[in-house]
């Protein structure tokens, strides 16, 4: 391989790009893995729901994507707030949460990819708006519009995650409820509601979240299955539920995959997230701005 | 019941099986058969880790794909080297092996942590395999790899006979071993684990150590179960092997079998393995997953404990009219209804 | 934070005599910035009896942690039996012959109540001695154990069968089957009748005089007081008295940062 300035800084870049969008693809996981300690391994699944939607509506109706996963956000939010009522009376009440409430999330996330699969088959599907195909061009640089868009809109959706997380108070309820729910309770806050609603605000990041996927790359249903992995390193190495180091490990993530891939090949990406979820399970379990 | 009698009665019972099947005198029987008895060991080696010590395993389709692979690979060490051609007792014994071994690193890498970290652990192995064995040219890399099975073999006839009858042999070694450890020090063990941790170790339980001890025997069962399956198949393709359907019907069987005992998995696989098989054939391979992935959410939700927790629940309700069975209720030692 | 000398000026054993069974020399925890446990340099002789008291976060619960391995204690050493438990897991120590009762009844919910005893019979007796009981011993040895905290009747049931006091009554009976040196009682009595707390605190005066070493994390001062041949009171972290219990309960620095409240 010979070893070229130019390629090691235009990949550099578009990791740090690419890691914008995986902010937003971790950010729910680390509203509810990280601070309300529910392990949603179903979630990319519901990114990959987002992604057809986003399909469908600009498909038949020629809606941007990014504006259509916008609208449907209201709707992932009740999905989300649904799941997390049967989760809680079926599981969490009655302390069952670890084995069985992981083959719930579990089940759910084959049901979505199979109906996902029967419904559309397997062929790889994509979306047209203005922002796919042009780059912008600087010096050396080459910035593809299509990674650039969801990159800031998902810096947007994160730092308006953290504003309404520290500043209102609904948000410093979410905050709370992991770790004093007696308090919230004296406040006469309901943990439930709370644990409900911020759950359904860790799924309507995911129709977001759908929308950028399917504008950076085509998408066919098991495609998040490789998020995984993905998912919960950034959750893990970002301090578990700091959506500031978040974005931190989003980015380091896809800096060192998009190294890998332009030095190794785009083959040995998906190894990348893995060995960096071992390794920070194994040395730094805290993460990397752990609390 | 002493272990040799049980093992006896079940090399019997498979004895029976086998006769009855060669009587039918159908292949296909065999072909469905094996892939039943498949999920037997999958779903009784995913319950050691996940019933007994309560660690959840997503990634059964790797040690399942680890075991198909290292036979992929000495079948192509022997054909291109014309070594001495292996017989398919041994591949198993070298796919347990690799499994074993992997199921030990990735246990002494994550299990220190809480439970739902080895989980997604396990998610992601399943992935980093898959890349590794997708990039492994040697093993046929993502075009997949075939392998020639022989027609024949002295004294039992069809091949694929021969291969149902090592996959009931491993079945049946498979469930004496969860019955013998359910029973055992270990047993007990194992159960304080799942319960709790802390307790356990307050307890004088080396639970990291034990902890090991069952990923081991995990992973290393399904790699057993694994490694005849490239024989059983002829063309192994990653994507296939690496599939989410053998990950969650490892999963599901357990759980709707009931996860206590070595009979909840038996009971859930034989049930659930069968009807997707019939399903197969008669609606379509997508729409049987989909059944198996709606019965895994309905019976976690509904049914904690399984087939086997609600027939115990039945016989407690109506204990006069099985008064001769309630050994049933001993059989089954520390189950919460 | 100031490290310590390793100085032991007020252990209660002079240099010279024979160790005690449990020596803690300057032990120092923290969790984060928070400092639980400072200098703490406690010894305590086999056969004492015990009471450790202290308001609530004073750092009580952290300690009993730290002897048994379920913490790490950042500064000072832990010695059992002349052994240094630095490094050993909490089973090990177990093994050595620490045992614990939880604050909060941990039962192994999906056993039976001669199963929960089962688990120390089977990896920490039968560890120590090196050989296994038959299946009867064992079996004996459950129903024995919990007849004695009067729970003979239930050896057959699961735990969530249970009232919060057979609940603590099956926490120590899982604690004596370990058969050990020393055992940790960390509030066994809270929440229970006047009638309840004498059936264990003569239960626990029963091991004692056995020769097991008992201390007794406790907030109701009658038992503590009635149990304990010495008291130590913790403080935000710091050991504050020591000493013979009506000694203790007279010092003006007990009664201001204590009782005083």
């Amino acid at each position: 391989m010979i070893f070229s300035f130019d390629l090691l800084i235009n990949a550099v870049v578009s990791g740090i790009l690419i890691g914008g969008f995986y902010a937003a693809v971790t950010s729910g996981v680390s509203l509810s893995f990280g601070i309300l300690d529910i392990v949603n391994i179903a979630h990319p699944a519901f990114i990959i729901l987002g992604s057809y939607i986003a399909y469908i509506a600009n498909a038949t109706l020629g809606v941007d994507p990014i504006l259509a996963s916008i609208v449907m956000m209201p709707l992932f939010f009740v999905l989300g707030s649904g799941i997390y009522q049967v989760y809680y009376v079926s599981f969490e009440k009655r302390g069952q949460e670890s084995l069985r409430g992981l083959a719930f999330f579990f089940g759910l996330l084959f049901i979505t990819e199979v109906t996902l699969v029967l419904y559309f088959g397997v062929d790889y599907r994509y979306v047209e708006a203005r922002y796919i195909g042009p780059s912008w061009h600087f010096a050396m640089l080459d910035i593809p519009l299509r990674i650039l868009v969801p990159c800031l809109v998902s810096l947007i959706m994160t730092t308006g995650l953290q504003i309404f997380l520290t500043r209102s108070f609904l948000g410093r309820a979410v905050m709370a409820v992991a770790q004093d729910q007696l308090a919230l309770r004296l406040m006469a806050v309901d943990p439930i509601k709370i644990k409900r609603i911020a759950f359904g605000i860790s799924i309507a990041t995911a129709s977001l979240a759908g929308a950028f996927l399917i504008i950076i790359q085509p998408v066919e249903p098991s495609v998040g299955r490789e998020y995984i992995g993905r998912i919960f390193a950034i959750c893990v190495l970002g301090g578990m539920g700091s959506l500031p180091g978040t974005v931190i490990a989003a980015m380091l993530l896809g800096v060192v995959e998009s190294l890998t891939s332009t030095f190794y090949g785009p083959s040995w990406a998906p190894a990348v997230s893995f060995g960096f979820l071992l390794l920070t399970l194994a040395v730094r379990p805290a993460g990397l701005l752990g609390r | 019941m002493r272990t040799p009698a049980f093992l006896l009665i079940w090399l019997a019972v498979s004895a029976a099986v086998f006769a009855a099947s060669v009587w039918l005198g159908n292949d296909y029987i065999f072909f469905a058969g094996y892939v039943v008895l498949q999920y037997v060991v999958l779903g009784t080696a995913w319950n050691i880790l996940g019933g007994y010590c309560g660690y959840v395993n997503f990634g059964s389709a790797a040690f399942f794909a680890l075991g198909a692979y290292s036979t992929v690979a000495i079948y192509k060490l022997i054909t291109e080297h014309e070594f001495y051609r292996m017989p398919i007792p041994v591949l198993m014994l070298i796919g347990g092996i690799v499994s074993g071994i992997v199921g030990f690193g990735m246990g002494y890498l994550t299990l220190r942590l809480r439970g739902a970290f080895f989980a997604i652990a396990t998610l992601a192995l399943a992935v980093v395999l898959q890349t590794l064995v997708v990039n492994w040219d040697y093993v046929g890399g993502s075009r997949g790899a075939y392998i020639i099975r022989p027609e024949q073999i002295e004294p039992i006839g069809n091949y694929i006979r021969y291969l149902f009858l090592i996959m009931m042999l491993l079945a049946v070694a498979a469930i004496t071993i969860a019955r013998l450890i359910e029973h055992s020090r270990l047993g007990y063990g194992f159960a304080s684990i799942r319960d709790d941790e802390l307790a356990a170790e307050a307890s004088g339980v080396p639970t990291l150590r034990l902890k090991l001890i069952a990923t081991t025997i995990s992973g290393a069962l399904m790699g057993m179960a694994g490694a005849p399956f490239p024989y059983y198949i002829g063309y192994l393709q990653p994507s296939s092997t690496f599939g989410l359907d053998y990950a969650v019907n490892s999963i599901a069987m357990p759980l709707i079998g009931g996860t206590t005992s070595w009979v909840g998995p038996l009971i859930g696989a034989l049930l659930l393995g069968s009807l997707q098989q019939i399903a197969t054939v008669t609606i379509s391979s997508a729409v049987n997953l989909l059944i198996v992935g709606f019965l895994l959410v309905i019976f976690v939700i509904i049914a904690p404990n399984g087939i086997v927790g609600l027939i115990h629940t039945y016989l407690q309700r109506k204990p006069e009219d099985f008064v001769g069975r309630r050994h049933v209720k001993a059989e089954m030692p520390g189950r919460v209804p | 934070m100031i490290v310590a000398g390793p100085a032991n000026a007020n252990s209660a054993t002079a240099s010279g005599a024979a160790p005690a069974l449990l020596e803690i020399e300057n032990l120092g925890k923290r969790f984060g910035g928070f400092v639980a446990l400072e200098n703490i340099t406690l010894s305590v002789p086999a056969g004492e009896r015990l009471g450790l008291i202290g308001p609530n976060g004073s750092g009580k619960s952290t300690l009993v942690n730290c002897i048994c391995g379920t913490l790490r204690n950042e500064q000072g050493t832990v010695q059992f039996g002349g052994q240094r438990l630095d490094g050993l897991q909490a089973h090990q120590r177990t093994h050595l012959g620490l045992a614990r009762s939880f604050q909060l009844p941990r039962p192994f919910v999906s056993l039976t109540l001669a199963d929960n005893i089962r688990i120390p019979l089977l990896y920490t007796v039968a560890t120590r001695s090196g050989s296994r009981h038959t299946a009867h011993e064992v079996e004996e040895r459950c129903a024995a154990l919990l007849r004695q905290v009067g729970l003979g009747d239930k050896a057959r049931r699961l735990p969530r069968d249970l009232t919060q006091v057979e609940m603590r009554k099956l926490e120590l009976a899982r604690a004596m089957a370990a058969e050990p040196k020393l055992l940790i009682a960390d509030e066994a009595m809270a929440g229970l009748t006047h009638s309840e707390i004498e059936d264990i605190l003569s239960l626990l005066i029963r091991l004692n005089e056995q020769g097991v070493t008992i201390i007794l994390i406790e907030h109701i001062m009658s038992a503590v007081m009635s149990f304990s041949r010495r008291l130590v009171v913790l403080v935000s972290g710091r050991k504050i008295a020591d000493g013979m219990p009506d000694d203790v309960m007279r010092d003006p620095e007990v009664e201001r940062a204590y009782l005083g409240q």
